[in-house]
């Protein structure tokens, strides 16, 4: 059943793929064909997410785990590599998630892509993302995981580039793969180390050898390190590509000009939280280097308050998002950073219902503006499309983290944990994290009285358009509302609270080290109502500024241009890495062939050889003069030096 | 062992199908079109018959197979000796199965002298399978340097407008390095009084003789693989020659100089090739980043996929001169993997080449608005190019990055930023020729992938995918060769080691 459940996205993508190619003679059947690949792909999606159920029921229920051995992959020397997937807690909970959110988006995008010229190749992306996510989550051994990373981002690439007649989709379809190869070039070499030290690849016996190797050392790049800092800071380095974390973060606004649905998915709800996955199934070996743990709380802190104050001063609605959900992943960096890598998974989860939700609650907002996405041309919309506008606000409540909304009791658990944690490192995260906590407060519901009132700013034909979602994107909404009200008060005590130790099994390693986790749940009263308290305080200041007094924000632009200026253009990161990398690439790949190939070495080889032996011939040429005095008086000239060497030798 | 002499009747089938094309007479148009399928047929029956060698090849052993030994000159010491192990089996495969498909690319596209080209193909895939069979030094010299004068004709008269310039340079280039090699050849025969490859195994060479030996080796298959700096009549070549000329060129030729180190260089001059290895890995590594770099800024498709050829070579090369069992067989994987991808790459731009005359990127943009089935065939190779898990180009870099890690790590990082190099250029390419609005006009037209065009990708396509996925049967088959040539050289070395340690005792 678990290998059917993994499986079904892949033969969705078949059936669409090839439908994809199949041309309609006429609208009739292109329409028909359109509807066959819809109801492969969504009927595929659904029937592997009720199966997940069973799966997740199987597992934390009744306690099996395990592995599926599928068949061997690669086998050279010591090393293996098998198709298998793994079934634990960790991984169900990731397949469960997956495939739920990816079947709402599935029926949404039904609806969303009706226009479309090409939705049976949308379809097949879809579910063949989806097959690849759940071989990431499900892997047994480093490799299948790479190979599942490296699906997802080859079909966030497509995916983002799916309108490819837009030059601005193109590249960041580029962008986002190569920037996700960066992180990538880190991960191999983290596996490659691993290799090196364990002689495997596989987990379980990567994380039975891994308190041996403790306090092992590793000769690496000139240097003799902790090994198992090393490897984890460089496995890190992948999933910060993967969960765009700063540094990495560039290719994900970008990414957002893919289809709204893709956002949702990819974007914000499953690829971007393959990395907090990664760190959450590593924890065995996480767990032994602190340093590493500190970098992982470090980047991840940072990445929260960084995107967070992006967040507040963009336009696109979409784009407000994406740099929430980097923020977001921040949160969950540093969760994992201080051992609280469940409650990292907890927020993961939640996050991905109601972060799936205002994706698609903006793509319905998209939708009835005839695709403005510009949020200073809104405004006013919450009278015409009020569904829309109710399920925003249950994203937004969840997404601030306001009682009793799903993300409520993830954040605060990782504030606690964070604080909890009684480090110098969990303190810096836990302020990083209130502020951020204050910000996206306050972008979230600039982002909803933007959008939904005062009075309208688009035009009229645009206005006179707008109109509700149709029921097939409305339903999927509703039950991703239905997800951010409730998963957080359902999941609390399995996830994070009593039931914890039994639910997550052997799935996640945490050392008595590290209980900050477990000294959560005993924090001042304070630190528990913070987060609360500066959410509403952001909600204040966003009606202040939006609402109460609407030119304090131009205003504040105008007295503070450069702070204004360096988070509109993202910190200068896009224009920095321009100059430091890819104006350089080009510079020194046109130095190579033209200097490199082309004047020196054909210069002074085959084409300076030919030219030499030209040139000698002509010089051997202009001897034959055709004077017989000439001949003459070489010949005279060779006698002379032929008696005078024989002499000379004679003498000596 | 078989009685049979199958080695000699696939390498030499090519053969008699160019001989029943030269007695074709008549009238041109019928000249042409019976040789064509006179050379599909014989390059098909070919591919045929080298399945059978698979299929009967012992795994468990590292002795070479199926070998043939008739005696040619026996007051030399020479004789006609044929035979494979691991290591040359799948080369025959390759070269195989890439020629079919390189008649098939060429039914349509190649109008002119059609039987002598029919005739170079075939007369290049028997030099060719002689190449990887050959045992004894003599034949393979004869059939490593045959294989240059049909491609010198194929690139000099059905190339491009610049096809003598190229043409020269690749003979010039590749015939330096095969005259030293001819020289060193000279010089193990005096030595040893030896030609045969398996009796040569056997025989060790004076560390002295062996560094210089090596260096004469090595003169030659840098030239062919081709490693940096030696690499700039790639380029050329590619460009000139007709597209299946670059296919073979890609797919089979570059293998010979990875397939030389692997059969000569490391069991003959174990020690030379420890004291090279440092030499060898700057090289790769410079390759690797300087061509993927140069690939960048090409506007020339043909021109851009030659540069990757130098750089994915490079990986080759460095996992070769690993010494681990992951390093070798990933350079014997990336080569399969190279032969077939690359030679699917050069197709790729062959059938718009076909179409439009032009390899310049800027004469496309937005083909997929035409071609659609064109743009998923291109999606597939260019990710198996790139590396992407699941396909062949994955497994033969990741067992090679494995195994370098193991010797040197620094080496390992600086070769990994070619995927990230690798990316930029293939993905790059393809949007500029790919992706966009379809705005010029000379596209309006343009047709989609024909019937035939599909049938040359599909064989590509399935083996991308298998050896991707499943590459098992490929590695199953190499174990036993590759950890007896490992054997060989950690032997030589503890004894070259020994006799050293003895040496200085002694004084």
């Amino acid at each position: 059943m678990y290998t059917i459940t993994v499986f079904l996205p892949l033969l969705g993508a078949i059936i669409a793929g090839i439908l994809a190619f199949v041309t309609p003679a006429d609208k009739e059947s292109r329409a028909r064909i359109d509807r066959a690949a819809q109801w492969a792909t969504c009927g595929a999606m659904g029937l592997s997410a009720i199966l997940s159920a069973f799966v997740f029921y199987d597992v934390v229920a009744g306690g099996i785990t395990g592995t599926v051995e599928l068949f061997t992959w690669i086998d050279s020397g010591a090393l293996e590599v098998s198709w298998a997937l793994r079934m634990d807690t960790l991984s169900v909970v990731m397949v469960m998630t997956v495939s739920v959110v990816s079947a709402m988006i599935h029926v949404y995008s039904v609806g969303y892509m009706h226009h479309d010229p090409g939705i049976p190749r949308f379809m097949a992306y879809l579910n063949l993302f989806t097959f690849f996510m759940l071989m990431l989550v499900t892997s047994d051994n480093l490799v299948q995981l790479f190979f599942g990373w490296e699906g997802v981002g080859f079909l966030s690439y497509l995916l983002i580039g799916f309108w490819y007649d837009r030059p601005a989709a193109n590249a960041a379809a580029i962008k986002a793969f190569i920037v996700n190869r960066v992180g990538d070039f880190g991960f191999a070499l983290g596996i490659f180390a691993v290799y090196l030290m364990f002689q495997t690849v596989d987990f379980d016996t990567i994380f039975a050898a891994a308190q041996g190797k403790a306090d092992a050392t590793l000769h690496i790049f000139g240097g003799e390190f902790h090994a198992l800092t090393v490897i984890c800071l460089l496995l890190f380095v992948g999933a910060m590509g993967k969960s765009a974390q700063m540094g990495l973060h560039t290719w994900l606004p970008d990414a957002m000009e893919g289809p709204t649905p893709v956002s949702a998915l990819i974007h914000a709800a499953t690829m971007v939280t393959a990395g907090i996955f990664m760190v959450a199934r590593l924890s065995p070996l996480f767990e032994y280097s602190d340093t590493a743990l500190a970098v992982v709380t470090i980047v991840g802190a940072s990445t929260a308050i960084f995107a967070a104050t992006i967040g507040c001063v963009q336009n696109d609605i979409k784009r407000v998002i994406a740099y929430s959900t980097m923020s977001q992943l921040g949160y969950m960096f540093f969760a994992c950073g201080v051992s609280a890598y469940s409650a990292g998974i907890f927020h993961l989860m939640t996050h991905a219902y109601f972060k799936a939700l205002l994706f698609l609650g903006a793509g319905s907002v998209i939708h009835a503006m005839s695709d403005e996405q510009d949020m200073r041309n809104m405004g006013g919309l919450w009278r015409t499309i009020p569904v829309t506008y109710i399920v925003m606000w249950v994203g937004s409540l969840a997404l601030a983290g306001i009682w009793p909304f799903a993300g409520f009791f993830s954040k605060d658990t990782i504030l606690e944990a964070a604080y909890a944690a009684h480090t110098g490192i969990g303190n810096y995260a836990f302020w990083m994290g209130v502020i951020a906590a204050f910000l996206t407060a306050f972008y979230s519901w600039r982002l909803l009285i933007m959008t939904f009132h005062g009075t309208p700013r688009a035009d009229e034909t645009t206005m006179a358009h707008v109109h509700e979602s149709p029921k097939i994107m409305l339903v999927p909404l509703l039950v991703l509302a239905v997800g951010a009200l409730f998963a957080g008060y359902i999941g609390f005590e399995a996830f994070v609270g009593e039931a914890a130790v039994g639910f997550w099994g052997q799935s996640i390693l945490v050392l008595p080290a590290h209980p900050a986790l477990e000294n959560a749940h005993h924090v001042p009263a304070w630190v528990k109502l913070l987060p609360l308290i500066v959410a509403f305080a952001g909600i204040t200041l966003a009606y202040v500024m939006y609402v109460v007094a609407p030119g304090l924000p131009a205003a504040l632009a105008d007295r503070f241009q450069g702070i204004h200026q360096f988070l509109l253009k993202k910190w200068y990161f896009d224009e920095l890495y321009d100059k430091l990398f890819v104006r350089p690439a080009f510079v020194l790949g046109r130095g190579f062939w033209k200097t490199g190939d082309g004047d020196l070495i054909d210069g002074v080889g085959p084409d300076g050889i030919a030219a030499a032996t030209l040139n000698l011939a002509r010089r051997a040429a202009r001897l034959q003069s055709g004077y017989l005095y000439h001949y003459a008086f070489v010949m005279l000239s060779g006698v002379a030096a032929l008696v005078t060497w024989y002499l000379v030798g004679q003498a000596s | 062992m078989s009685t049979f002499p199958i080695l000699s009747v696939v390498t030499f089938l090519p053969l008699v199908g160019a001989i029943a094309i030269l007695t074709i007479r008549g009238d041109e148009a019928v000249v042409a079109r019976n040789a064509r399928w006179v050379a599909l047929w014989a390059s098909l029956s070919t591919f045929i018959a080298s399945l059978f060698i698979w299929h009967q090849f012992d795994t468990s052993t590292a002795e070479f197979q199926f070998q043939e030994e008739v005696e040619w000159m026996a007051a030399f010491n020479i004789s006609y000796r044929m035979g494979v192990d691991g290591i040359s089996v799948f080369f025959v495969l390759l070269t195989t199965l890439l020629t079919p498909v390189c008649v098939l690319a060429s039914l349509e596209s190649i109008t002119d002298r059609v039987k002598e080209y029919m005739i170079a193909f075939l007369i290049m895939e028997t030099m060719m399978l002689g190449m990887f069979c050959a045992l004894d030094l003599v034949v393979f010299y004869i059939f490593f340097e045959g294989v240059l004068i049909p491609m010198f004709l194929i690139i000099g008269v059905w190339g491009g407008p610049r096809r003598v310039y190229s043409a020269f340079k690749f003979f010039l280039f590749t015939l330096v390095g095969s005259v030293l090699m001819l020289l060193a050849i000279l010089a193990m025969y005096f030595e040893s009084g030896l030609t045969s490859i398996p009796a040569l195994m056997e025989h060790s060479f004076p560390a002295s003789m062996q560094t210089w030996l090596w260096l004469a080796f090595f003169a030659s298959f840098a030239v062919k693989v081709p490693m940096w700096p030696v690499h700039t009549w790639l380029p050329d070549a590619h460009v000139e020659a007709p597209t299946a000329g670059s296919v073979i060129l890609a797919g089979v030729l570059l293998k010979f100089g990875g397939y030389g180190f692997l059969r000569f260089s490391l069991p003959l001059f174990p020690i030379a090739t420890v004291e090279f290895t440092p030499l060898i890995f700057t090289l790769s590594v410079i390759a690797v980043i300087y061509a993927s770099l140069v690939a960048l800024v090409q506007e020339d498709m043909k021109k851009l996929i030659a540069y990757s050829s130098v750089a994915h070579m490079g990986f080759v090369t460095i996992g070769t001169f690993t010494l681990t069992v992951q390093g070798i067989e990933g350079a014997i994987i990336q080569m399969l993997s190279h032969g077939v991808v690359s030679a699917a790459l050069f197709l790729v731009v062959g059938v718009i080449y076909d179409r439009m005359h032009s390899r310049d990127i800027e004469t496309y943009g937005g083909l997929v608005h035409r071609m659609p089935s064109y743009a998923f065939v291109f999606m597939l190779f260019m990710m198996a190019s790139v590396g992407l898990p699941g396909t062949s180009g994955f497994v033969g870099e990741f067992l090679i990055l494995v195994g370098i890690f193991q010797v040197n790590t620094l080496v390992a990082a600086l070769t990994t930023t070619g995927i990230i190099l690798g990316a930029a250029y293939m993905l790059y390419l393809y949007r500029r020729i790919i992706f966009g609005k379809l705005t010029k006009e000379s596209l309006q037209k343009i047709f989609d992938l024909s019937g035939r065009e599909i049938a040359v990708f599909a064989p590509l396509a399935v083996v991308v995918i298998w050896m991707g996925i499943y590459p098992m049967p490929f590695l199953d088959a190499m174990h036993a060769s590759v950890n007896h040539l490992i054997g060989q050289v950690e032997t030589a070395r503890a004894l070259n080691d020994a006799v050293v340690l003895a040496g200085q005792s002694v004084r």
